[in-house]
């Protein structure tokens, strides 16, 4: 985990350090096949009651880098993502098959404890969603105090949290109000901060986007080029310019099935599959 | 790019960007087509209208460049289309410094005037031929996404870089031996320098088309084996 401190401030969108040329994880000569793979994926099906929305997905989710999922709307992506997590269970009538390794834990095995899963693979969902009841600080405690837990220095929690999702200097002296009074961005940001509370080593973004105009858009792109440097991210999105503009790599899934998955810089100027490339080139349909 | 695009308005941009390029090029074409007929005729009244077509392929620059700007702006290609917006741009400029050769080997014409010297073998048309012939297929192989018909392109460069290494030792004896075919020998000096730079555009272009196609970067391929 990085420390507070090492946070940068986001004053302009356009100054982002991921993007900068001294950043050279992002384009280096690496395969996906060569990659430390966080969790791994193997022959994943999904069921909604008798309908299958994944067919058998086999993929490796790079250690400390973003990974992005993208694909038209019924592709399987956020079935995909909710499985990583083992959410997609908690849906009346749905099941998973297959493998979900996280390190080298099958987080599907019956041992295994779907909280502690949770904890360790968080997620950030599309529309910004606060407690409406609970001000800034406690929406950052939240996810802790449900698990139990009540950190010795609450404060510092707050404070560490805030300052890693680039929040700290414009909330730092309303801590008391309420989260939803924050714009859409800063909701975002306050519930990225609330899921990093507890932790995890793997952050799962669903369209975390979507609901934002574009500075606020730019401000999460920027804490992600951040993020990646202690947590692995895996993003799903239908804004795949936001996919080329933060991903290590790129997978795209097509009827529920994964087409290719590469590094981004591939995908986006020379994929190797026909799909892929009707897909980003908006030949679809 | 064999399917067409769900939005026929971003279909019917790159079409017509596609269709400015292919215009480009055949007045490239016919520049150098007349530049080399006004001086196999030595007809200095065809040379000197030759030139004024050069404006029309640079008009055609500005508005392919601006064309394309247009759709990296408001479009955000990628994959093929980022390769074929990206090769345009890049072959543009290649296309307008081949018109501007043209001119020039128009301008040596019109130096020569209509006299000739009587010599054994004008090794210029030779050089033509070939240097034609590239920029022409490497226009089909744009045309066509032919990457098989753009490598060929590339490997005839090799035989005019050869057939202008020649010219210079054919034609120093001539001016050593007759000092009144200096001033000619020189003009056809800078003519075959024309062409081979031609050729060398050509190859540029075969080898941007090559990339367009197979997203495989060929240029410099010779020196990154060294390295």
């Amino acid at each position: 985990m990085s420390s507070a401190s090492s946070q940068s401030k986001i004053s302009r969108p356009h100054q982002r350090k991921g993007s900068s040329s001294d950043d050279k994880s992002r384009w280096d000569e690496v395969s996906v096949s060569t990659v430390v793979p966080k969790m791994r994926t193997t022959d994943l099906h999904a069921y909604f009651g008798q309908v299958e929305v994944l067919k058998g997905i086999s993929l490796q989710i790079a250690e400390k880098q973003v990974t992005a999922v993208i694909g038209p709307s019924g592709c399987g992506k956020s079935t995909f993502v909710r499985c990583l997590n083992r959410m997609h269970e908690v849906i009346p009538g749905a099941r998973a098959t297959g493998q979900v390794l996280l390190d080298k834990q099958d987080i599907y095995q019956g041992d295994v404890d779907a909280v502690r899963v949770r904890r360790r693979v968080g997620m950030v969902f599309q529309k910004p969603n606060p407690f409406p009841t609970m001000s800034i600080r406690d929406n950052v405690l939240a996810g802790l105090r449900l698990n139990g837990e009540r950190p010795e220095d609450p404060d510092a929690v707050v404070e560490k949290m805030l300052q890693r999702v680039a929040l700290w200097d414009e909330v730092k002296d309303i801590l008391g109000r309420a989260g939803t009074g924050l714009s859409g961005g800063q909701q975002q940001r306050l519930c990225i901060a609330r899921s990093l509370a507890l932790e995890p080593e793997v952050l799962l973004m669903d369209e975390p986007c979507s609901a934002l105009d574009p500075i606020a858009t730019a401000r999460v792109e920027e804490l992600i080029h951040e993020l990646r440097k202690s947590y692995t991210i895996v993003i799903v999105t239908h804004n795949m310019q936001q996919a080329a503009r933060v991903a290590n790599f790129t997978a795209f899934f097509y009827l529920g099935k994964l087409i290719e998955h590469d590094r981004t810089d591939v995908i986006f100027t020379r994929p190797k599959e026909q799909r892929t490339e009707d897909y980003i080139t908006g030949r679809f349909g | 790019m064999n399917r067409r695009h769900t939005d026929r308005e971003y279909e019917g941009e790159l079409e017509s960007l596609r269709e400015r390029v292919l215009l480009m090029g055949a007045h490239v074409e016919e520049v150098l087509a007349l530049a080399m007929r006004a001086y196999v005729d030595r007809n200095v009244l065809l040379a000197r209208g030759t030139i004024e077509l050069d404006s029309t392929i640079d008009q055609l620059e500005l508005e392919i460049d601006e064309a394309a700007i247009q759709i990296l702006a408001r479009r955000q290609p990628v994959a093929s289309d980022l390769r074929f917006i990206t090769t345009t741009l890049k072959l543009v400029t290649d296309l307008e410094r081949m018109g501007d050769l043209g001119v020039n080997i128009c301008e040596r014409v019109a130096e020569l005037g209509a006299d000739r010297s009587e010599s054994p073998q004008d090794p210029i048309p030779r050089i033509a031929d070939v240097a034609q012939g590239m920029v022409h297929d490497a226009l089909d192989a744009f045309v066509a996404g032919d990457a098989v018909k753009a490598n060929q392109v590339i490997d005839r460069d090799k035989a005019v870089d050869a057939y202008y290494a020649q010219l210079y030792p054919e034609l120093l004896p001539r001016m050593m031996s007759n000092p009144n075919v200096v001033f000619e020998s020189t003009r056809l000096l800078s003519i075959g320098k024309s062409l081979e730079r031609l050729a060398d555009h050509a190859t540029n272009i075969a080898e941007m088309v090559v990339y367009m196609v197979k997203g495989q970067d060929v240029r410099h391929s010779g020196q990154a084996s060294h390295q």
